[in-house]
């Protein structure tokens, strides 16, 4: 049966404009301006899930972002459904469908309900034990955890909303919008100030709105009718952009902040259309002000979670701004007088209380004498015991409390109710003001932890700084303000403020019960289903840290970082431990402080945008001749050409082939090109390069090798000295960045006094590689007038020729052993170039090579890839390249590394040529290698590094790292595979053309 | 996120620096003449302290310039921020 609770007209409530919804598939009807909450308790629903742990009943709880029970699935049967939204921020809209998460198979019958008379079974650190011991239980374990752990579940399709990010700078940022946020604003703006306001409801006003005080007075009028007013002001305020469902998700050093504005989640489905769903605002301020206000506490007694059982000031807001009761006979619950006013608020709409319970011994405020004229019964210095009811509450047992207030005395009171409001007091919502790395006091007095300092560029006002009275709070608000914006005069200075004062304080974190704690479950973070009774078994159990207690516990670590219960989690410890709060100090307060979805965090960087790609000028041509492309770090290159039905291996095979038997063609462009230039250009050189650099000839090719400081192989590449005091620096495709990053930086640190400079043209040239023996014959067709005899343009070296007008580096260099020409064209000219080559090479056979092809031509001549056959641990020697370590130099980067104990140890790790017994096996790349088969533990010796199968040597080929590699020629190893043992033997590393004849052929 | 006050281009979020560890190590003039842990000392030994630390940076997106910082790493306060070669700030 549903039931109207909807008691009162609202202006904040559309009556004319009712919206129906689901919830856990039945239609409901609420209004617009409802949050799914609202509209649950106007249709009498409370039970909207079950406990992580126990499996518990669990109604709503607070109306807020601090929800710890109401976390429900949106589009629960869609496959873009969205997991752990809270009942209490959700607006609802026509054809909103949500359900309770959490439960199997459904809220009202809940399986996993048993767990909550298997609690004994689930101590703090259940999991943890679980784990630990005995080892052959976890299988057993396992398949319950799995099956019961887990909050809601995740969309399994791409999200295919519109998210999107905005920068944003400004001189202040507000962030709150209650009275103190928007007269910070409001003031800010008036004063020049660029003003930005954010608040994460839809309505600004903060708590003042629903409010209803009438002892809260400003200018002798109602403060939240003064507060409509300097609301309706705010439009007319130049300088101030005001964002609303706006949450501020971190807050980090230097007042950089992260926001989500929310901006279609609360319309119907055609308007969210082509629209942004999310926006995540990168916010740089000059100046915080923080005006995030105060939570109120829960009181933390036996069976304080069933359905029913709500903050106080939740039912005030619920029946004020939603116009909904929360019950229809309601018993408040408090340490302080903020309940009085609830239950009057309540009483003045007719709705009934039945009592209010009070553990404080009494309380002069005026609110008493009205509470008492309304003939509402208060219950001094007592406590509630115990509460009744499965899926709803229904009424409460109570006590006199002890005046310690450790125990109870006397006789049980049994109340009935179906709403109990709780009031433990407020704690200010600090977690940004902790996240911009400031530091707390606590203030032992009112139990809170407090912003210890205020500076230049944030200042914390109104309740989130410890400010809960409405004339303390408008007086140092002045205050603050006027020092923080050095302003002479705010425009709210002079107001008269009238209000109550609280002057009678208890507090007790854990209430007694007339039943032993071990009997008892008084929750202290609902969401995680940690109790009172879990932290002191940590505590027994050796633990301190308060946050060891968090982990071991759980406390504090759901979706709502126990915004609710973190306080009392702390308070019991420390009277447990006999410690001041203030000493134990408090867990951190991590970003975000509300989830945000992985949308908004990414914004527009995804499918194609996820990252940035680069292609070649001859990328057009490779489409066309049917490439397939490998990713080579933001490169796509050419990986090879597969002809009709080939395969890779066919494909490859067929290239290798035809590069050694007539003319290959590479597209080299992604080779990193470095412009280096100045009078010490050939110095520089000669520092960053392992061998010498003074004597190479204008015009001539130089191999080069880059080490770290540590002596180990960093980068490669040819160089070029173009004249005098120009050089081209080639670096490999996947090092260009970091070597210009490396080389600059020693020149600008280490060198400043050496005259070069540094210009990546890696973008600015295209390069057609082509090679094979018939290489020469078709770069003469291209330029005829180029005397390309061994004598005019050797091997290692460069000639700078017009081919139709363009001007071109060819540099005659190899990395597969075959005569090769790499011709260097202006980028925009790269596809007709390499046009040219194909034309010119027809004749000849000429077949486009890809990366493939590549690396299996080079590992037939044994050539080394930096990032492949090395990976940080290798020095020159250790690749057996010792040929090219200039030992007359007197340093150069590296080379101190070289003749450390370390790096001249003999039996070091050394790149060896691998062949196998059976010719036609072909090892796998990164596959181990050992000496002995039946060694245990068995030794590794090293792994392959590059491994082909040669096309044209008929066999296999592979490159090795082994340990004493060098001193291992011939010796027989093993490398063991999953199902067989692959013998091999130890070789040179250079499988063709040993004596390099065909370079000059 | 720090706003780092580049000395050639001015205040720029951090997104566009790259740190580049301790300053103020020298690479030694001769290495070949120093023995194996003065070697070390200067490849591999850093400091991690808490508070002041002196540190280098690079506008890596940006004029691709290196220069120094002090920074508090206690609390991420930049103390001061000087091009290379000058000489770090006395407190
Ligand atoms: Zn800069």
């Amino acid at each position: 049966m549903t039931q109207n609770l909807r008691v009162k007209s609202s202006e904040f409530i559309d009556e004319t404009n009712r919206i129906s919804f689901k919830f856990d598939g039945k239609t409901y009807y609420g209004f617009k301006g409802d949050t799914l909450a609202s509209a649950l308790i106007a249709n009498n629903v409370h039970l909207v899930g079950r406990s992580f742990k126990y499996h518990r009943p669990r109604g709503i709880m607070t109306s807020g972002s601090e929800e710890p029970n109401a976390i429900v699935q949106v589009n629960p049967n869609s496959n873009i459904t969205e997991p752990n939204a809270r009942a209490t921020e959700i607006e609802i809209y026509e054809g909103l469908e949500a359900s309770s998460q959490n439960c199997w198979p459904s809220v009202n019958f809940d399986i996993g309900g048993i767990n909550n008379f298997l609690a004994p079974l689930f101590p703090a650190g259940f999991y943890y034990k679980t784990f630990m011991w005995p080892k052959s239980f976890w299988e057993k374990y396992e398949f319950f955890i799995r099956h019961s752990a887990g909050l809601g579940k995740s969309p399994n399709t791409r999200d295919p909303d519109i998210y999107d990010h905005r920068n944003i700078h400004c001189d202040v940022l507000v962030v709150g919008a209650g009275i103190s946020g928007i007269l910070a604003a409001k003031n800010a703006a008036k004063n020049n100030f660029k003003t930005l306001l954010l608040d994460e409801k839809n309505e600004l006003g903060g708590s003042i709105i629903f409010e209803a005080n009438e002892d809260n007075k400003i200018n002798y009028n109602s403060a939240f009718e003064w507060l409509k007013t300097e609301i309706n002001e705010l439009k007319n305020i130049k300088n101030l952009e005001i964002k609303t469902r706006t949450s501020v998700a971190a807050y980090h050093q230097y007042n950089y902040l992260l926001a989500r504005e929310n901006l279609t989640d609360h319309l119907v489905k055609k308007d969210k259309k082509n629209k942004i769903r999310q926006r995540l605002l990168k916010i740089r301020a000059k100046k915080v002000i923080l005006a995030t206000g105060a939570l109120e506490r829960p009181l933390i007694f036996n069976n304080n979670d069933r359905p029913g059982i709500m903050l106080s000031s939740a039912i005030k807001k619920y029946g004020n701004f939603y116009g909904v009761a929360c019950g229809t006979k309601n018993i408040f619950f408090t340490n302080n007088d903020s309940a009085y006013e609830s239950a009057l608020s309540l009483h003045n709409k007719g709705i009934k209380v039945e009592a209010i319970i009070d553990i404080r011994e009494n309380s002069d405020a005026k609110i008493i004498k009205k509470i008492n004229d309304a003939g509402i019964k208060i219950y001094w210095a007592h406590t509630i015991v115990d509460t009744r009811g499965y899926k709803r509450l229904s009424g409460v047992s109570i006590m006199k409390l002890s005046n310690d207030g450790t125990s109870v005395t006397g006789s049980k009171i049994s109340i009935s109710c179906n709403c109990l409001g709780i009031a433990g007091g407020w704690t200010p919502a600090v977690h940004l003001y902790t996240q911009s790395g400031s530091k707390l006091t606590f203030d032992e007095e009112r139990k809170i932890f407090i912003p210890k300092a205020d500076t230049k560029e944030q200042i914390s006002v109104g309740s989130c700084g410890g400010d809960f009275e409405l004339d303390e709070i408008i007086t140092n608000l002045n205050y603050k303000l006027k020092n923080f914006l050095n302003i002479n005069k705010t425009d709210f200075e002079g107001i008269t403020l009238e209000n109550d004062h609280e002057t009678s304080k208890r507090n007790i974190w854990l209430l007694p019960s007339d039943q032993t704690i071990g009997k008892t479950k008084p929750f202290v973070d609902y969401q995680n289903d940690a109790t009172a009774k879990d932290i002191k078994l940590a505590l027994r159990e050796g633990f301190r840290s308060i946050e060891h207690v968090k982990r071991y516990t759980t406390t504090g670590m759901g979706t709502d970082q126990g915004k609710l219960g973190n306080m009392h989690a702390l308070g019991i410890i420390a009277d447990i431990a006999g410690v001041k709060m203030g000493e134990l100090g408090t867990t951190t307060f991590r970003p975000p402080y509300t989830p945000l979805t992985f949308g908004t965090i990414v914004g527009r960087n995804v499918g194609e945008f996820f990252d940035t790609f680069r292609r070649t000028p001859m990328n057009d041509w490779h489409i066309k001749n049917k490439a397939e492309f490998e990713n080579v770090g933001q490169w796509k290159r050419s990986w090879y050409y597969p002809k009709e039905n080939e395969t890779m291996h066919q494909a490859v095979q067929r290239e290798s082939k035809a590069a050694r038997q007539s003319a290959g063609l590479l597209d080299a462009s992604t080779l990193g090109k470095i412009d280096i230039q100045g009078s010490d250009a050939s110095e520089f050189l000669n520092r960053v390069y392992t061998n010498a650099w003074s004597k190479l000839a204008i015009g001539k090719c130089r191999y080069g090798l880059m080490l770290n400081e540590d002596g180990m192989v960093y980068d490669d590449g040819v160089t070029t000295r173009l004249s005098e005091n120009h050089y081209i620096m080639t670096t490999t495709t996947g090092g260009a960045a970091n070597v210009l990053g490396k080389l600059e930086d020693y020149l600008q640190t280490e060198w400043p006094e050496l005259d070069v400079y540094l210009t990546s043209v890696t973008d600015h040239f295209a390069t057609a590689s082509l090679c094979g023996p018939n290489s020469k014959k078709i770069l003469n067709k291209i330029i005829p007038d180029l005397d390309l005899s061994d004598n005019n343009f050797p091997h290692m070296s460069f000639k700078e020729v017009l081919i139709d007008k363009i001007k071109c580096r060819i540099m005659r260099i190899s990395f597969t052993g075959e005569q090769s020409y790499e011709i260097n064209a202006p980028a925009s000219y790269g596809e007709a170039i390499w046009q040219k080559c194909i034309e010119a090479g027809k004749e000849f056979n000429i077949t486009p090579y890809g990366t493939e092809t590549m690396h299996l031509l080079r590992a037939e001549k044994g050539f080394l890839i930096v990032g492949q056959d090395t990976d940080g641990t290798m020095t020159p020697i250790d690749l057996q390249m010792d040929w090219i370590v200039s030992k007359k130099k007197y340093d150069f980067i590296g080379q101190r590394s070289l003749y450390r104990s370390d790096t001249m140890k003999e039996d070091r790790k050394q790149l060896v040529g691998l062949l196998t017994e059976d010719p036609n096996i072909v090892l796998e790349e990164g596959a181990q290698i050992v000496s002995e088969l039946n060694q245990k533990p068995v030794e590794m010796l090293g792994h392959v590094t590059s491994s082909y199968f040669s096309p044209n040597l008929n066999k296999s080929i592979a490159l090795a790292v082994v340990k004493d590699g060098k001193n291992m020629m011939g010796r027989k190893l093993f490398v063991p595979m999953e199902n067989k043992n692959i013998s091999v033997t130890v070789a040179n590393t250079v499988f063709y053309d040993e004596k390099n004849e065909r370079l000059n052929a | 996120m720090f706003l780092i006050n580049c000395p050639y281009c001015g205040e720029r979020d951090q997104q566009e620096f790259k740190a580049g560890g301790e300053a103020h190590i020298e690479r030694p003039k001769q290495p070949t003449e120093l023995s194996d842990n003065e070697w070390a000392e200067y490849l591999f030994m850093r400091k991690n302290i808490k508070g002041v630390q002196f540190e280098r940076w690079n506008h890596a997106h940006g004029c691709r310039k290196w220069f120094n910082m002090a920074r508090d790493t206690s609390n991420d306060e930049i103390k001061a921020i000087y091009k290379m070669g000058e000489k770090p700030p006395t407190q």
